[in-house]
């Protein structure tokens, strides 16, 4: 064994350094580790200054003699290079370490020890912990809001219908693929408006919002026969004439009649709530705020100065301002620009408010995709011929959408996080509902339960999402 | 067509607007701007009671958006960068703790964050009379945080010897690098700008006649169970949770963008660097960073614009912003809807545009001049 000096620890002592900087280091572990899990203050004796800072010390001498460098130990020069490469650092490391070991036992004991789970009143809850009777005892309130609950089976029966219905993309075979976008940005919205019309809320199945729908889908049908000459011509007049037909003349007493064979009770959406509602309002604003993003980012790049004036006006202007005066003035300006017996629903006027608001960043997402294809995509599109919407539907949007998959993604997730400010129209999704809870004088003082559960919806269902779209966005990665 | 049609629905929707406010005896105007408010606000700036008026509660309101807004900016950037160069850390520890930090308050939606540190984790502070000390001047109560006022003599001298100094240090500053294109030299400057900082107010003090007093806090008994603090600055519990929720919030994704942006420098910039002889911070500071802030700063004047409008959400906690004072308190007084829906949206638009002119300009300044 040759000289050692302290100072300098090198390769020749290897064994030495090594023995003496991890047991060092394990002392200091070791020291905080009985600290917080067995509240056992080994270092008592000492003046409670040095006490505070003698694991740091050690564990830092511990490992200023362990960063030997090219140990041929392999391990050893792993730690090394991850959490040990300079004094700096190896504070930085042992702070985090003791951070962790000092946090875990409050947090557990909070979560689960001293926590009580079972029975359903406040008595129970007596302990520290946090009291998840609380919780259980509100679920429903948190997942349906005011919803009746005997009618709560019409939510989970739509909701399980629905994810049946949007899960087709798995099971299609691929001679149904090329009609999955069609079915997908149509026919499954629409089915689902339905589901949420007719079953979620309840109410008479036929009145006149009901013959809108039949001519719509009617015209739509006949239109696919139609020359494309007078398609537009077709789809100004068609649609009314056929609503107006259905409504005065044929078919009207016999689905009166119909109308009165429903037997769901009607919910007003006012007593629709808790994270239901957060789902149906995030479902919606997601399906419309994409296509209507999309038509202004092409509006923006639009030719015509007046289209496009007032697609760059639109966008700057919402995204200029906060979501909260959207639902302010959707709540309280927009019903002075009506006729004053039009009546628009609460959560209707919310969905629209949304959606513009959304749409205004899905655009700019969408431009930043259009902007980032060269030219080339669009002269060679042109010169096979291909009119605009055929150009862009089949060239130049499909490499756009791919390119900016992660844009979007995170416009999705802030909307999703946005619902919850809808509470300034009265309607209450889980944030809501709450705050409505932490009110009432039976459970008062559970408000951090509360909030931990849905921080932790929240973010299973965000964390879930940025995934899928990484996932996504690895699946559509072309090189180019 | 177009136009003809903008046109239709323009004038429909004026329509409307008329024979609505006309049904309800509501006149179109402005007038109230001027009109006695007789309402209070909890917190306010400047001086304001319910005598004053309603363009008075605005002013009041946007100045608290302002702050709120510029507290926040402040420390979501300083978190931020830190967060961001973290996150690029070769320590493994120290990496995985920013990004479990970043995903983890990243995902939670901002309001929930306000409502957990408003109503959760605020209302676990003592109360007035059992608070402790922070370094014997500040508390930090149920009722706010109290910290000691200062109290200025001579407040104008000092004003100008800061301005003096950071004159010379602009002069300074030119001149050695002038003197380092041309010879060569370097020269300290940031030593010598400390130094004047330091300097020149001292001797303000020290001759100008300066005087600094601190008005400490002090418990009050109003009742038998109810105290408050007297004297000093107090800044209420919904500030407080405003300014923080928003700038851990704002924290992550600014975060994202210095990591995105140094990431963004290729490995050859670096090495190049390295190979020179220059230090890992110097590598950091005059080669990385530079270039790193012309892709930082664009999405980053994205997440100032996004603080300034979140901070909207202060209506929720009742923190008397902009939306809550006005939007909420005088349109409940004037059911003006329009006018004050109205002016509070184009007070936002313009906070927007004047903070991303600012930035482009900014922008603009870092970024390469091309021949």
């Amino acid at each position: 064994m040759s000289k050692i000096n302290f100072l300098k620890p090198d390769k020749s002592n290897l064994n030495t350094f090594l023995y003496l900087g991890s047991f060092l280091f394990l002392v200091s572990v070791l020291d905080v580790l009985l600290n917080s899990f067995f509240s056992l203050n080994v270092t008592g004796f000492l003046p409670g200054f040095i006490s505070y800072f003698l694991p740091l010390t050690l564990g830092f001498i511990g490992l200023y003699f362990i960063r030997i460098e090219l140990s041929g130990i392999k391990q050893l020069d792993q730690l090394n290079k991850h959490i040990n490469t300079n004094n700096f650092n190896a504070i930085l490391s042992l702070l985090i370490i003791f951070i962790i070991i000092k946090s875990i036992p409050p947090i557990l004991s909070w979560f689960f020890v001293d926590a009580s789970f079972a029975g359903d009143s406040k008595d129970v809850c007596t302990g520290t912990g946090a009291c998840w009777t609380y919780i259980k005892v509100w679920m429903r309130r948190f997942m349906y809001g005011m919803y009746p609950n005997g009618e709560q089976w019409r939510i989970n029966l739509s909701f399980i219908a629905l994810a049946l219905l949007g899960s087709v993309g798995y099971f299609a075979s691929d001679k149904f693929k090329k009609y999955l976008t069609l079915y997908y940005v149509v026919i499954y919205p629409f089915i689902a408006f339905l589901f949420i019309f007719f079953f979620i809320s309840g109410g008479p199945v036929f009145f006149d919002f009901s013959y809108g729908i039949i001519a719509a889908i009617l015209s739509i049908i006949i239109g696919f026969f139609i020359p494309s000459k007078f398609k537009f011509y077709y789809f100004l007049i068609v649609p009314f004439g056929l609503y107006i037909l259905l409504k005065y003349f044929i078919f009207y007493e016999e689905l009166i009649e119909l109308g009165k064979l429903d037997g769901l009770n009607w919910v007003e959406t006012g007593a629709w709530g808790g994270l239901s509602l957060t789902f149906i309002i995030s479902f919606f604003c997601l399906i419309f705020c994409f296509p209507i993003g999309m038509a202004f980012a092409l509006g923006r790049r639009s030719g015509f100065p007046l289209i496009r004036y007032i697609s760059i006006g639109f966008i700057e202007f919402w995204r200029g301002v906060p979501l909260i005066t959207v639902l302010f003035m959707s709540a309280v300006m927009f019903p002075m620009f009506l006729p004053a017996d039009f009546f628009i629903d609460k959560l209707v006027r919310c969905i629209i408010a949304i959606s513009l608001f959304e749409a205004a960043y899905v655009a700019e997402v969408i431009r930043g995709g259009l902007q980032a294809l060269p030219r080339g995509q669009y002269e060679a599109a042109k010169s096979l011929g291909m009119g605009y919407w055929r150009m862009h539907i089949f060239v130049i949007l499909p490499q756009a959408l791919k390119l900016v998959i992660p844009g979007i993604a995170n416009t999705f997730l802030a909307l999703v996080k946005d619902t919850p400010l809808i509470f300034v129209v009265g309607l209450l999704e889980i944030v809501g509902m709450l705050n409505l809870a932490k009110t009432n004088p039976e459970w008062l003082g559970f408000a951090m339960e509360g909030y931990v559960f849905a921080a932790i919806i929240f973010w299973i269902i965000c964390y879930a999402m940025s995934k899928y779209s990484y996932n996504l966005e690895q699946k559509y990665k072309t090189d180019r | 067509m177009t136009v003809i049609a903008v046109v239709l629905v323009f004038g429909f929707f004026t329509y409307n607007a008329q024979v609505n406010m006309e049904n309800r005896g509501i006149d179109f105007g402005y007038g109230f701007l001027s009109q006695e408010s007789s309402f209070d606000v909890q917190f306010s700036l400047i001086e304001y009671d319910g005598s004053h008026s309603y363009f008075r509660a605005y002013l009041v309101g946007l100045l608290n958006t302002i702050l709120v807004s510029v507290i926040g900016i402040v420390i979501a950037t300083i978190l931020g960068v830190i967060v961001g160069i973290a996150r690029l850390s070769p320590n493994y520890l120290i990496n995985k703790f920013a990004a479990f930090y970043v995903e983890f308050f990243r995902n939670i939606p901002l309001l929930l964050q306000i409502f957990f540190w408003y109503f959760a984790a605020l209302r676990a502070l003592p109360l007035p009379q059992d608070a402790e000390a922070m370094f014997g001047i500040a508390f930090l109560t149920i009722k706010g945080l109290y910290v000691p006022a200062f109290i200025w003599q001579n407040f104008d001298i000092f004003f100008y010897s800061i301005v003096a100094a950071i004159i010379a240090i602009i002069v300074i500053r030119y001149q050695a690098k002038k003197l380092q294109e041309t010879q060569g030299k370097q020269t300290p400057v940031l030593l010598i700008s400390i130094g004047l900082i330091l300097v020149l107010p001292l001797i303000s003090f020290l001759i100008g006649g300066v005087r600094l007093s601190f008005e400490v806090p002090v418990l009050k008994q109003l009742a038998t169970t109810s105290f408050i603090y007297e004297g000093g600055v107090s800044l209420p519990p919904e500030l407080i949770a405003l300014a923080l929720s928003l700038s851990l919030y704002t924290a992550t994704f600014i975060a994202e963008c210095v990591r995105a942006g140094i990431q963004g420098i290729g490995k050859g910039q670096k090495e190049a660097a390295a190979s020179i002889g220059l230090t890992p911070n110097q590598v950091l500071k005059l080669v990385v960073m530079p270039q790193a802030l012309r892709i930082i700063i664009p999405p980053t004047t994205n997440q100032y614009l996004n603080l300034t409008k979140n901070s909207s959400l202060a209506a929720a906690i009742a923190y008397p912003d902009l939306v809550l004072v006005f939007a909420g308190t005088a349109l409940m007084q004037t059911g003006k809807a329009i006018e004050i829906v109205s002016i509070t949206m184009f007070t936002y638009l313009s906070l927007s545009i004047a903070i991303s002119l600012f930035m482009n300009w900014y922008n603009n300044k870092i970024a390469i001049q091309e021949k």
